[in-house]
C-alpha cells in the first residue's frame, strides 16, 4: 500500500498533471472573485471564507477525472483489482495520495489567498482547521465519483454533475466555521459536523467506489 | 403467490397490461375531481386568497418528489441484491416522473411565493432541500444516459442511488443547520398540513391519491417501454448475429 502510495504521489508530481494545476486554479478563482464582486475591503471580507471554500471545491474536482482514468487505461487498475491487497484499501490508498497533492497544498496556500480577498484575522485559523478537517472527504468523495465514471469517455463534465451535489453538506459546515471564527463565534459545531463527514466518508466510501470500480472493469 | 413472481419480465407485462387502464383511469377520475373540488368548490383563503389553491398542486408534487426518490431507492437495493432486470428498469423510468415532480414543486412554490413572501425565491431550508434534490436526480439521470451496457449503468446508478440517498439525508440537516446559522427565527413555516382546514384537506388528499395514482400509471408505462425497449436491442443484437 506504500508503494502504491509513493507511486501515485510521484506520477502527480512528475507527469506535470494535478500537482501544480489545481493550486493554479484555486489562485486564479481567488484572483477573479474581486473583478466580480468589486474591491472594496468589506464585501470582500465578508465573502472570502466561502469563496476560498467554493474554490477549493473546484479546484478538488478538477484533478478527479485523472484517479482512476489513466490507470484505467492502461490496465493497471485490472492488476490493482487482483492485487493481494483489497481493492478498498488500493481505493482508499489513490484517494490519500490525490488529497496530499491537492487537498493539502491547498489548505496550506488557502491563508496567502485569504490575505488577497481582505479574510478578517480571526478567521485565518479556522480556515486553515476546516479546510484539513474538510478537504479529505472532498477527496473521497471524488474517488467514489471518479470510480462510477471511470468507464465514460470524457466523464470530467458528468464528475462533476455527480459529485458536486455530494459535496453541499461538506461546503456548508466548512464555510459556516470560516464565517463563525471570522465573526468571533465558537466554531466548533461545524468543525465537529466536518470531522464527522470526513470519518464517515473515509470509513464508508471505499467500498462504494470499490464496488463501482468492480462493476466497470467487469 | 410470491412478489418476486412480477420480477420475471414476461409476468410483469401481462399484470401490468392488466392494470395500466385501471391505474390511469383511477388517476384521471380522482385528479380531475380533486383539482375540480379543489379550484370551483372551496372558499378562498381570508388572507392569502385565490393564491391557496396551489397547495392542490404544490403538496402533492413535493410528496411525490420525495416519495419517488424513497422508491428509487428500493427498488436499486433489490436489483443489487436479487438482480432483478424489472427492479433495475423501474427505478430508471421512475426517475424522469420525480426530476418533473420536483420541478413542479419548486415551480408551483416559487408562483405562490411571489404574492405571498415578495419573493420568487429565498434560501429556505425547505427550497434549498428540493434544489439539492432536483440536483441528485439530474446527476441519476445522466449517469444512466452516459453508460452503455445496461447491467453496468444499473449498478452502477444503484451504488450511486444508495450514496446519494446518504448525502441527500446529510445534505438536509446540513441546510437547516445552515439556514438557523444565518437567521435566527425568520421562520418560512411551510408545515400546511397540520394547520389546514377541513374544508380544504378533503380536496387536498384526494389530490395526493391522484397524484399518486398518476405516477403508478406513469411508472407501469416507462416501465413498460423499457422492457420493450429491451426486447428489441436483444432482438437486433440477434439479427446481426445471424
Amino acid at each position: 500500500m506504500t508503494a502504491l502510495l509513493l507511486r501515485d504521489l510521484r506520477l502527480a508530481f512528475r507527469s506535470g498533471g494535478g500537482f501544480g494545476l489545481a493550486l493554479a486554479f484555486f489562485l486564479i478563482v481567488a484572483t477573479l472573485v474581486p473583478f466580480g464582486v468589486g474591491a472594496e475591503g468589506a464585501t470582500l471580507s465578508r465573502i472570502a471564507g466561502g469563496i476560498l471554500w467554493v474554490a477549493a471545491l473546484l479546484a478538488c474536482l478538477l484533478s478527479l477525472d485523472r484517479l482512476f482514468q489513466t490507470d484505467w487505461e492502461d490496465g493497471s487498475l485490472d492488476l490493482l483489482a487482483t492485487a493481494p491487497i483489497p481493492l478498498e484499501g488500493a481505493v482508499a490508498v489513490k484517494a490519500a495520495a490525490h488529497w496530499l497533492t491537492t487537498g493539502l497544498p491547498l489548505t496550506l496556500a488557502a491563508p496567502v489567498l485569504g490575505l488577497l480577498l481582505n479574510l478578517p484575522g480571526p478567521a485565518y485559523l479556522w480556515l486553515l482547521v476546516s479546510l484539513a478537517l474538510g478537504t479529505p472527504a472532498l477527496s473521497m468523495i471524488g474517488a467514489f465519483g471518479a470510480a462510477l465514471t471511470v468507464g465514460v469517455k470524457r466523464g470530467g463534465l458528468l464528475l462533476s454533475l455527480l459529485v458536486l451535489p455530494l459535496y453541499i453538506p461538506t461546503l456548508i459546515f466548512g464555510a459556516e466555521a470560516v464565517r463563525r471564527g471570522s465573526e468571533g463565534l465558537d466554531p466548533a459545531t461545524p468543525l465537529l459536523m466536518l470531522a464527522g463527514i470526513t470519518l464517515g466518508a473515509v470509513a464508508l466510501l471505499p467500498f462504494a467506489a470499490a464496488a463501482a470500480i468492480r462493476v466497470n472493469l467487469r | 403467490m410470491s412478489l418476486w413472481e412480477y420480477a420475471n419480465p414476461k409476468k410483469f407485462m401481462q399484470t401490468s397490461a392488466w392494470l395500466l387502464p385501471w391505474f390511469t383511469g383511477l388517476a384521471g377520475l380522482t385528479l380531475v375531481s380533486g383539482l375540480v373540488w379543489g379550484f370551483f368548490f372551496t372558499p378562498d383563503d381570508f388572507r392569502q386568497g385565490a393564491t391557496v389553491k396551489i397547495i392542490y398542486i404544490h403538496v402533492p408534487a413535493a410528496m411525490m418528489a420525495i416519495n419517488i426518490w424513497i422508491m428509487m431507492l428500493v427498488t436499486s437495493l433489490i436489483w443489487l441484491v436479487r438482480r432483478h432486470h424489472v427492479s433495475a428498469l423501474a427505478a430508471k423510468a421512475a426517475a424522469p416522473i420525480g426530476v418533473t415532480m420536483t420541478l413542479i414543486a419548486l415551480f408551483t412554490g416559487a408562483i405562490w411565493g411571489q404574492p405571498m413572501w415578495g419573493t420568487w425565491w429565498a434560501w429556505d431550508p425547505r427550497l434549498t432541500s428540493f434544489l439539492i434534490l432536483f440536483l441528485f436526480y439530474l446527476g441519476y439521470i445522466a449517469l444512466w444516459e452516459a453508460i452503455e451496457n445496461p447491467d453496468t449503468a444499473a449498478d452502477l446508478t444503484a451504488v450511486l442511488c444508495l450514496v446519494g440517498s446518504v448525502f441527500a439525508v446529510l445534505s438536509r440537516y446540513a441546510v437547516l443547520f445552515w439556514n438557523q446559522g444565518l437567521h435566527q427565527g425568520a421562520s418560512l413555516s411551510m408545515d400546511r398540513e397540520e394547520n389546514v382546514a377541513d374544508v380544504f384537506w378533503l380536496p387536498l388528499v384526494t389530490c395526493i391519491a391522484g397524484f399518486v395514482l398518476f405516477f403508478v400509471a406513469l411508472l407501469l408505462m416507462r416501465t413498460r417501454t423499457e422492457i420493450r425497449a429491451r426486447r428489441l436491442k436483444a432482438l437486433i443484437a440477434r439479427e446481426r448475429m445471424a
